[in-house]
């Protein structure tokens, strides 16, 4: 074992009720590494890190923490021995300072020395160069820096690894570079930082090794340097990327209709400003913009999903009121919202019942379709989309991220809209059904539906849409199609030079 | 067979479990103390009629209001993630009303004028319960602060109907429905539970209220952003706890012969809650399975009427009905299930593993 290991993870062997999540994987890290923990959704990841910190139990495998074996039977184990989470959902208190949240459940005795934790707080707070004061309500702090304080208060608990579990998702690029200089530094203090994520460019911006699992078993470890970003998509979904280079290159599809669909003047709801926009029938389109600009609330707009204000809007010709999401959908509007888990899936529900959800609405609380019928739907688009589910019976929550964003796609898919508005439908999924979905889109274009497309990868969008409506801080500050659909010019619109 | 041992005991049959081995643990706990507990006689009541008797006819006549109470409550429970604690008070507002217009006729009481009685109840139970619902689905105070105003007026808004009488009706028709209907031997108020769990059964086969109620208590985020108008969903479910509440308060009145606005189902809100809850049911909505509930109803009752048997005081019954609660509880409680399936799949593994030692 070489001097500079900091954990050793070694045959780790986890089982669920008929699956085997894990599978004789090994792990490494060392100290002052940023080791970036890479797979498709279901490859095990999420599994392996529940074990380092003591949320699941292994059934087989040894870990050891600076050479000495341990074994980590809570998460409050796992933080004694040093080894601290960040999650993707941050899980402070935002009603709490940022020093209470630093401190809070670590003090001992009932009294706290408010001042003085202050003080310290503060201390670290400046050491890390963390744009917070510590007697800040933690709620009016961006989330970048909320992050930075779950950090802090790690790190103040002298964890030697700290993981961080998507920790950019919700992020914007600068917020993305501050949480980089941050690791970078704690890095240089000998912290080992495990990184798992979806964004292949920040692994390679700040990760030193990658190990990549699949199918809940290891394909290898690497330095970063050594391994090409193709390779590594490779070997996360273990095929070549043909279908990839297929999508990249082939033109942007053709459009069969000129019939314009969806028209909409001086719309505006109570989170976006008013704005004008239409979609042609076999169109696809996109919103692009920073996170914040108002992609996703001008679609919000659209479907009446927030308090519509005012404006004109036509269907196929004719004045429409879209003011509640059902009149969308009567209208022939479907909306798979931005968060999956929040406004998406009905998670104890089965797969069945999520699927034939927005029909039945359509149909009426006095037309209810019938048992056999739901199960004829829900077999139909599961076998359709690849839906991984141990039957349609199953709860929709167990299932990985990838499939409930399938189940809801199925489940307006099966209302047969006009117009389809994807809000983000590839956040957090992994690449091959990313694949999938974009492939999807273009098929459905083909059909004659209309598709907006919102992704905060501009690549993704440049793949699909045919015209991308560029928005910044709240308005629609350009329209690009045709040649200016690349990625330069999509930055630049966006960072403000002339469209 | 062993598969669906194995099936029940690792919570398999899902949130039946609990109240099944609930009523099963009590049905043996009285055999094994008396085994005549559960003798059903044929007896003459005081109007000749040849109808069953014994313990189990009381118990499931006796709990006939609350797994009545229970199914709405279920109801509430899944859309509005709360309870209503108004629905005793309701209940003799409605029993008040019921005999209210009984009395107008001036004493001759005959089948419709004990319909139009029924009617006027359920009329006035619904409009107490849409105030509820509106406080709830539209201005979004939790059911409990909601409900808590009419659980304290409501008794006084029933001393009123009556002018603080507690007048009594008497009659054939009211007393079939509070008794026996001649020549049927089962009691009636049996009768209008099974009635009720068909009309709920039908309401759920032929309308999609379980898929839209499940949905906008376990994601109204979600439910909204689908179409489904979740203040109408949850407004319809206290209005539909109205009806209940109106059967209820009627089936308490036709019993007694009398309305006492003062002890007409008193408590039962708290009962019926725990009803649900023995049910399986998750009080902070979502999932439900009136089934359950009603099943709930029945384990408190014979749970009571255990007690009585034993000759426990009726001051002393609340105490010992309050512990065997407090281990129903905890046995329902996730943490606890989740030791048992544990235990359950390693114990039925093992014999797996026995078996197939034993063939090689």
């Amino acid at each position: 074992m070489q001097e500079d290991t900091l954990l050793q993870m070694r045959h780790i062997d986890k089982r669920f009720p008929g699956v085997r999540a894990l599978n004789d994987v090994d792990f490494t890290l060392r100290k002052g590494e940023i080791h970036a923990l890479m797979g498709e959704n279901g490859a095990g990841k999420s599994t392996l890190i529940k074990i380092l910190t003591g949320v699941y139990q292994m059934d087989g495998g040894e870990i050891s923490v600076e050479g000495e074996k341990v074994s980590i039977r809570s998460p409050q184990d796992a933080q004694n021995k040093g080894i601290s989470t960040v999650y993707q959902e941050i899980t402070l208190c935002p009603n709490l300072t940022v020093s209470e949240n630093m401190f809070i459940g670590r003090g001992k005795g009932a009294w706290v020395k408010h001042k003085a934790l202050e003080k310290r707080a503060d201390e670290i707070l400046t050491k890390l160069g963390i744009p917070a004061r510590s007697s800040q309500q933690l709620g009016s702090c961006s989330l970048a820096v909320q992050q930075m304080v779950a950090i802090a208060r790690a790190v103040d608990m002298n964890c030697k690894v700290l993981i961080l579990d998507e920790p950019t998702s919700s992020l914007d690029d600068k917020e993305v570079n501050m949480l980089f200089a941050l690791m970078r530094d704690l890095k240089s203090r000998g912290v080992g930082i495990i990184f798992v994520t979806h964004f292949l460019e920040q692994v390679y911006e700040v990760s030193d090794r990658i190990t990549v699992l699949r199918n809940g078993e290891l394909v290898g470890e690497y330095l970063t340097k050594d391994l090409p970003q193709v390779d590594l998509v490779a070997k996360m979904i273990g095929k070549e990327l043909d279908e990839l280079s297929d999508l990249s290159e082939g033109d942007v599809h053709e459009e069969n209709y000129n019939e314009v669909l969806y028209e909409a003047e001086n719309l505006s709801s109570s989170d976006a400003k008013p704005f004008d926009f239409s979609i042609r029938r076999g169109e696809v389109n996109g919103f692009t913009g920073l996170l914040g600009s108002g992609r996703s609330e001008s679609v919000r707009a659209i479907f009446g999903a927030d308090k519509v204000n005012g404006g004109n809007v036509k269907v196929k010709g004719q004045n429409v009121k879209i003011t509640h999401p059902i009149d969308a959908m009567k209208h022939g509007i479907g909306y798979l919202a931005e968060d999956r888990k929040r406004d998406g899936i009905i998670a104890e529900l089965s797969v069945r019942e999520n699927i034939i959800l927005a029909l039945q609405v359509m149909n009426g609380i006095f037309k209810p379709i019938s048992r056999s019928e739901q199960e004829a739907f829900a077999d139909e688009y599961i076998k359709a989309l690849n839906i991984k589910t141990a039957s349609r019976e199953t709860p929709v929550g167990s299932l990985s991220g990838g499939n409930q964003q399938k189940v809801i796609l199925a489940r307006w898919l099966l209302t047969h809209p006009d117009y389809l508005i994807l809000d983000e439908p590839t956040r957090g999924i992994d690449v091959g059904t990313k694949l999938e979905i974009q492939k999807l889109v273009l098929k459905l274009a083909e059909e004659g539906v209309s598709v907006t497309f919102i992704s905060s990868e501009v690549e993704e969008m440049l793949r699909t849409c045919s015209r991308l409506i560029v928005m910044r801080d709240r308005h629609v500050v350009g329209e690009l199609k045709g040649k200016d659909l690349n990625q330069a010019q999509v930055m630049k619109t966006i960072a403000g030079g002339e469209a | 067979m062993k598969k669906n041992v194995k099936r029940f005991f690792s919570g398999g049959l899902g949130q039946l479990t609990i109240p099944i081995i609930a009523i099963l643990l009590l049905v043996i706990f009285n055999l094994i103390r008396d085994p005549s507990f559960f003798s059903i006689g044929i007896a003459h009541n005081s109007d000749g009629n040849m109808v069953l008797a014994g313990n189990l006819i009381s118990i499931i006549n006796g709990a006939s209001e609350l797994a009545i109470l229970a199914m709405g409550m279920t109801l509430v429970t899944a859309a509005c993630g709360g309870q209503d604690i108004s629905v005793g008070a309701a209940a003799a507002i409605a029993g008040s009303v019921f005999v209210k217009v009984l009395k107008s006729s001036g004493g001759n009481i005959h089948g419709g004028l004990v319909v139009a009685a029924f009617v006027a109840a359920c009329i006035v139970a619904m409009l107490f319960a849409s105030f509820n619902g509106t406080l709830v689905a539209v201005f979004k105070i939790q059911p409990m602060i909601a409900t808590l105003i009419l659980y304290t007026c409501g008794r006084s808004i029933a001393y009123w109907i009556n002018g603080g009488a507690t007048p009594t009706v008497s009659s054939p028709v009211i007393n079939a429905i509070g008794s026996f209907i001649p020549g049927i031997p089962i009691p009636t108020p049996v009768l209008i539970v099974v009635l009720m769990a068909i009309l709920f059964r039908l309401l759920f086969h032929f309308t999609s209220l379980e898929l839209f109620t499940q949905s906008v208590g376990i994601n109204g985020s979600a439910a909204r952003l689908n179409g489904i108008n979740s203040t109408f969903i949850k407004l319809l479910s206290f209005v539909i706890l109205g009806v209940c509440v109106a059967v209820a308060g009627s089936i308490g009145v036709s019993r007694l012969g009398l309305i006492n606005h003062e002890t007409l189902l008193l408590d039962v809100e708290m009962d019926t809650i725990l009803a649900v809850a023995i049910g399986g049911n998750s009080l902070g909505g979502g999932k439900f399975k009136i089934g359950g509930s009603i099943i709930g109803a029945y384990v408190i009752q014979m749970l009571t009427i255990t007690l009585y048997a034993m000759k426990v005081s009726s001051t002393d019954v609340k105490a010992y009905k309050a512990i065997v609660i407090i281990l129903l509880v905890v046995i329902g409680s996730p943490v606890v299930k989740a030791k048992f399936s544990k235990f359950a799949s390693k114990v039925f593994n093992k014999e797996k593993k026995a078996v197939v030692k034993g063939a090689e």
